[in-house]
């Protein structure tokens, strides 16, 4: 076990997979050179040359609908988007082919891969480089989604969707990228797409939440006087919709934190959920604490917009006293 | 109208005029490989004027008519190797069948059932690109990641004159040019996208001078003349393979037929022009190209069409053959390993469906 952050759990991961499977390639914007903006991609040019960590024009699309003909001649592409809302591009090769592709070929052909981008706000940048766009990715059929929120879950989950035959896109909580350190398990290390991962255990009340949510959920346990579990998803599909029931089985009070706008996003489809197959063991509405229906917000106020401990807190106690 | 390039162009030509003044005679093919050049043509002829019957007669849906492409569709394939990749838009629909795919397969993908969805790697013929210009950098990511494996395979895209307008176009070929990506850029001018005129896509005077701007040769043939067509791409093949890079076609045409069996061109085209155009047509011009040149008499002339009905008649037959697809198709094939619900929400239709 290594002590690493999130950002270099990443690193860590894409070395090892590299190493173990010579059809995985990296490309993206300053990735080889550079080592990317936030060095997830630091060493990789000069380990497994030019070709395999590869600096593409500037071009989000471009890098997306490249990687699609790759597959088709038999690479793994590991896409890096250097910012969450500059992938907005990529979403036309995602909607129109990516996860249509292997549908369109009658299950023939595959294309095995990987979208992985830093999302979220909270690190005072300017305007689009703080958005959680997970909606519109989880949204595209025949793609699937995860959002680790630890650094063992950052390399896990990662070589999960490096090895996974179908297209995933991987979002990184960059707030935590280098704040958050955590032991990761040195060598190959497999975190499975598609369950949840019990972040506290408790019997009166459940927090939900991925990515760089889940640390503001844990601080608002500790500060509630009860006992509260805390849910966290990592894998928004394929769901462990089995963990999700449980625990609301378990406590009967939940309560979803998304740092997305509130409108169809995923905590409603998470709501919808246990509203259809929950019902008789809710003791309380569900209630979501998200980002709210604005552009993400300028940075001097970007507190105000980000769900916090208190905002979580407030409708723990809400569902409590239900 | 001065929306469109004129018919009297200076483009790169092989097949002269009716009377025979200037054909120009061609390095490499034989007999037998202008002859298959013609049964090619001849194919995707008729392929198209019975899928429009076809359409009106109810037995197959909307259908992008490709009347007058045909010898830069066939042209450009007949350059290539049986590895190379093709990356079709809408309007090369049925461009597999030069490659042995049957028609049986393109008429059910224009009816809709699944059998119409081929498998790429069967053919090396990639689905039908129906968004404009997305596929583009899907062959560039083909052409350069073959080449990475150190494979000689060459790629070639077809797209329109409205293609260049998208982001898409200019994305792929961009990334085909740093990587030195062994892709023909083929653009099928026929100088309309549905109802606009090329004067509303482009300043430019011509759509290869487009190629300057990615450091790439831009070449412009005649697109009716299928010999000029399949000159051109012989020659970006080569470059290709010498590791030189794209190239880009533009192959000139006029649309002579209506966007598809839904449009009706009469509103905006210029009727003048296309009478000229489909007097002027590209099979007939190949066929008096081989006739002058002693190749083609109409005996053989006379077979090479019955083949062609014959095998349509046999495809559309085959097509409505196929038994009616299982609804549970809906849930097949868009993963390898799918969600879980996937397999309840088929339970449940099942039960309602009875």
């Amino acid at each position: 076990m290594a002590e690493l952050s999130i950002v270099e759990a990443v690193n860590d991961a894409l070395h090892v997979e590299l190493a173990r499977d010579d059809s995985v390639m990296v490309m993206g914007e300053d990735v080889g050179r550079a080592g990317g903006v936030f060095r997830a991609t630091a060493g990789l040019r000069d380990r497994f040359g030019p070709n395999r960590c590869f600096d593409t024009p500037l071009a989000e699309a471009g890098i997306l609908g490249s990687a699609v003909g790759l597959c088709m001649a038999g690479w793994r592409p590991v896409c890096e988007m250097q910012y969450d809302a500059f992938s907005y591009p990529c979403l036309d090769q995602l909607i129109t082919h990516v996860g249509r592709y292997r549908w369109r070929t009658g299950g023939n052909m595959e294309f095995p891969l990987v979208v992985r981008m830093p999302y979220g706000g909270g690190v005072r940048a300017p305007e689009l480089h703080d958005d959680s766009p997970e909606t519109y990715y989880v949204h595209t059929p025949g793609v699937k989604v995860a959002i680790p929120s630890t650094p063992a879950d950052a390399k896990g989950i990662l070589a999960a969707a490096i090895r996974d035959p179908d297209p995933v896109v991987v979002l990184e909580p960059k707030l935590h990228y280098r704040t958050l350190k955590g032991e990761v398990p040195e060598g190959e290390h497999v975190v499975p797409l598609g369950r949840a991962r019990l972040a506290r255990e408790g019997e009166d009340l459940t927090l939900v939440a991925y990515g760089s949510m889940v640390p503001v959920c844990e601080a608002a346990a500790e500060e509630l006087d009860a006992s509260v579990e805390v849910l966290d998803i990592r894998s928004l599909k394929p769901l462990d919709e089995d963990a999700l029931l449980g625990s609301a089985a378990k406590t009967g009070r939940v309560a979803i934190v998304q740092e997305a706008p509130r409108v169809c996003g995923f905590a409603a489809e998470l709501a919808a959920i246990l509203a259809e197959k929950a019902i008789l063991d809710l003791q309380a509405p569900v209630l979501r604490v998200t980002g709210y229906d604005v552009p993400y917000p300028y940075w001097q106020i970007e507190d105000a917009y980000m769900p916090s401990v208190a905002r979580v807190v407030d409708a723990g106690r809400k569902l409590l006293d239900f | 109208m001065a929306q469109v390039v004129p018919a009297e162009r200076d483009l790169r030509r092989v097949i002269g005029d009716a009377d025979g003044s200037g054909d120009r005679a061609l390095d490499g093919p034989g007999e037998q490989e202008l002859l298959d050049l013609y049964r090619s043509l001849v194919l995707l002829r008729t392929y198209d004027e019975r899928s429009v019957v076809y359409h009106r007669q109810g037995r197959i849906g909307t259908y992008a008519i490709f009347w007058n492409h045909e010898a830069m569709q066939a042209g450009a394939v007949h350059a290539l190797e049986d590895d190379d990749w093709i990356f079709p838009s809408y309007r090369e629909s049925a461009i597999g069948l030069l490659r042995g795919m049957p028609p049986a397969t393109v008429l059910s993908w224009w009816r809709g059932h699944p059998v119409g969805w081929w498998n790429p790697a069967d053919y090396n013929v990639a689905s039908i690109c129906v968004p404009i210009a997305t596929h583009v950098p899907h062959a560039a990511g083909l052409a350069w990641g073959k080449k990475l494996r150190g494979e000689r395979t060459v790629a070639i895209a077809f797209f329109g004159d409205g293609a260049t307008s998208e982001g898409s176009f200019h994305e792929g070929a961009n990334f085909a040019a740093v990587t030195d990506a062994p892709l023909i850029l083929f653009c099928n001018n026929n100088q309309w996208a549905i109802s606009t005129p090329l004067s509303a896509q482009t300043r430019a005077a011509a759509l290869a001078d487009k190629a300057a701007g990615y450091g790439i040769p831009g070449v412009r043939v005649d697109g009716t003349d299928v010999l000029a067509v399949y000159e051109a791409t012989c020659e970006a093949v080569e470059r290709a393979r010498a590791g030189e890079g794209p190239t880009f076609i533009e192959a000139l045409s006029y649309r002579a037929a209506p966007h598809a069996t839904a449009d009706d061109p009469r509103a905006y085209i210029d009727l003048e022009r296309v009478e000229e155009e489909r007097a002027r047509e590209c099979v007939g011009r190949y066929e008096g190209y081989l006739r002058r040149a002693g190749i083609l008499h109409d005996e053989l002339a006379e077979s090479i069409r019955r083949d062609a009905t014959d095998a349509m008649r046999a495809g559309i037959a085959a097509a409505e053959a196929e038994p009616s697809a299982d609804p549970s198709l809906v849930f097949e094939h868009a993963y390898v390993d799918p969600p879980t619900t996937l397999r309840s929400d088929w339970e449940e239709l099942k039960r309602i469906l009875g």
